[in-house]
């Protein structure tokens, strides 16, 4: 009885901030206050027509979509080098390509935005993007290592001695028997780039700010349910990415089959 | 004699600091079936990944039908190979990796669904071509990793271990049915084994491997019966070895008064010290004492159905091993002293 107390007790403190965030956000009235006096989507009218948020969308679609088309390639490659390649000290490229997870967002974001000072890219995406394959690449190197450590290197072999280049055994069976670990990656990579603040907060203007940095701004200023609207929608986002690629690929397998 | 087609010339493979193969030469024939047999560390599987270029020789050359492919790679050397975890592809169907080869080699389409047919056929699988390889048994997979190097008729078929993974019964099977799709194919063949039962059975000769180097080469019966080293004699079949001191160029005394006769292809220098081998087959329980005839005190029995593995004991302390068929001529016991006698061309000198 305790224990299924204390159970659900976990589960609400857990689940609380979402439900709050959304009970707030079908809120009349322009106060953040809960229980919500009422149901109406104006804000979410108002969240959906905000300007500045159009903008922010469009430039997270970009660095998000930039990130990630980087770092699907550099972390599978870094992952299979890892993995099969001759380095000379693969446990130093591994802390090196996992960093990210371990440095602090500030620090981080602060090194970024004097990088980009310096260069005259403050403007610009580029360096959001660059950013975001730093803060993606452990996720996907993780995510891709588990799939290749359960690649039989024969697989590869009996390709070879079949006839196939290098690149065809790669094309043909490398790649394909990847394919788990290559959608844990890109799910990762999509869910931690769109909601990357810290070190996005450094490095954006009002040019180029991506959404999280948009919204941060929005309740800096204004104090009414138009966020909790937009987080909402965010959620609804999250679980429904979550959910398709799921359908696509068991993710069970991808992280419990781990050696 | 029928032309080499695999020659591997003074192949020398390092690990590290491990020799892995030392110094091998080998030469393969046309449409023979060769094993590699050795106990695992051996250097066998090392020597096949070198053939099959997934490995550089360290040293030496290898060479394919003439021409030298030290250096070429994997996919551009036209074998055929079956690996012991058979590695069929398992996001495809049963087609399609048989398909492989065929694919990379850009068949005409048209082509393809006959010769996979055919190939499917020859190894007794028609039907299948739908099914995943997970879902066939472990024989099914074994036949399907067959039929995939076959289908595209390479120069020489390589088995790593190919029956290894399948119990007794079904390996005993697959063994009969892998020899004469082999003949029947005529395709040169080169089997990676440590069973040398599977050896024996399977091959047209057969090269001994210990310690990364070749011990010796030679037909079936050949190795079996006259072994070159010590170590051929110990690991394949059973052998006594006796050790003692040659009085004559065919004779050899055992302990103290036991004089054997030895004929065989070498003589002995007297007064040497030597050592020969017997098979416990040609081991005769004797009833009366004559020439080479020697006492032994049974100190083990292993009844073994068709045989029993008779362990005695002779001058001087030393083992010998006699399989006698059963029903044996007379009931044995442990402890019993029996005659037996060793015929004096039955001897290996080592």
């Amino acid at each position: 009885m305790i224990l299924r107390l204390a159970v659900l007790g976990l589960l609400a403190f857990m689940t609380l901030p979402t439900v709050v965030v959304i009970a707030v956000s079908f809120n009349p009235t322009a106060i953040l206050s809960f229980p919500p006096a009422g149901l109406s989507l104006r804000w979410y009218a108002n969240a959906l027509t905000y300007p500045q948020f159009q903008r922010a969308a469009v430039n997270s679609l970009m660095v998000t979509g930039g990130a990630v088309l980087l770092a699907l390639p550099i972390g599978t490659a870094a992952a299979l080098a890892l993995e099969r390649g001759r380095l000379r000290a693969p446990g130093a490229w591994a802390t090196v390509l996992l960093s990210p997870l371990v440095v602090p967002g500030v620090a981080a974001g602060l090194g970024f935005l004097i990088v980009a000072a310096f260069l005259g890219l403050l403007q610009s995406r580029a360096v959001l993007v660059a950013a975001h394959v730093a803060l993606v690449l452990p996720f996907v190197v993780r995510s891709v290592w588990v799939s290749v450590t359960n690649l039989d290197p024969a697989l590869e072999r009996a390709a070879a001695s079949l006839g196939a280049t290098p690149w065809r055994v790669f094309r043909r069976v490398t790649l394909p028997l990847l394919r788990p670990g290559l959608f844990a990656a890109l799910l990762f990579a999509v869910v931690v780039s769109v909601n990357e603040f810290v070190v996005s907060l450094f490095i954006s203007t009002r040019v180029n700010e991506i959404l999280p940095v948009a919204m941060f701004t929005y309740v800096v200023n204004y104090t009414d349910p138009t966020i909790a609207a937009l987080s909402t929608l965010f959620i609804a986002a999250t679980f429904l990415l979550v959910w398709v690629v799921d359908r696509l690929v068991d993710l069970s397998a991808v992280f419990l089959h781990h050696r | 004699m029928a032309r080499a087609v695999v020659e591997l010339r003074g192949c020398t493979h390092d690990y590290g600091a491990l020799r892995a193969v030392d110094r091998v030469d080998l030469t393969v024939h046309e449409g023979e079936l060769l094993s590699l047999l050795g106990p695992s560390g051996c250097g066998k599987t090392t020597t096949l990944n070198l053939i099959a270029g997934f490995l550089e020789p360290t040293a030496g050359r290898i060479v394919i039908d003439g021409e030298d492919v030290t250096r070429r790679p994997a996919h551009e050397r036209d074998l055929g190979m079956v690996f012991q975890s058979y590695a069929l592809f398992p996001h495809m169907s049963v087609f399609d990796n048989v398909a492989f080869g065929l694919c990379e080699r850009r068949v005409p389409k048209a082509e393809i669904a006959p010769r996979v047919r055919d190939a499917l056929g020859l190894v007794r699988l028609e039907g299948r071509e739908r099914e995943r390889p997970a879902h066939l048994s472990g024989g099914m997979q074994q036949r399907v990793a067959l039929a995939r190097a076959l289908v595209y008729r390479p120069r020489v078929l390589l088995l790593d271990e190919p029956l290894a993974a399948l119990d007794k019964k079904l390996r005993e099977e697959m063994r009969g049915e892998l020899r004469e799709i082999q003949r029947s194919v005529g395709i040169t063949t080169i089997f990676v084994t440590h069973d040398q039962a599977e050896a024996l059975a399977l091959s047209d000769r057969i090269a001994v491997m210990d310690r990364g180097r070749l011990e010796q080469i030679g037909s079936s019966r050949e190795i079996y019966e006259r072994p070159a080293t010590r170590f051929v004699a110990d690991f394949i079949g059973a052998s006594s070895i006796l050790r003692g001191r040659a009085t004559t160029a065919d004779e050899v005394r055992l302990g103290d008064r036991l004089v054997l006769r030895v004929t065989g292809p070498r003589a002995f220098a007297p007064g040497s010290e030597v050592e020969v081998a017997i098979r416990p087959e040609r081991v005769q329980l004797a009833t009366a004492q004559r020439d080479n005839v020697l006492e032994g005190r049974i100190v083990r029995l292993s009844y073994q159905g068709a045989l029993t593995e008779v362990t005695t004991e002779v001058a001087g302390g030393q083992r010998l091993l006699a399989f006698v068929t059963e029903p044996a001529p007379a009931p044995l016991a442990t402890g019993q002293t029996v005659r037996l006698h060793l015929p004096p061309d039955a001897f290996t000198v080592l």
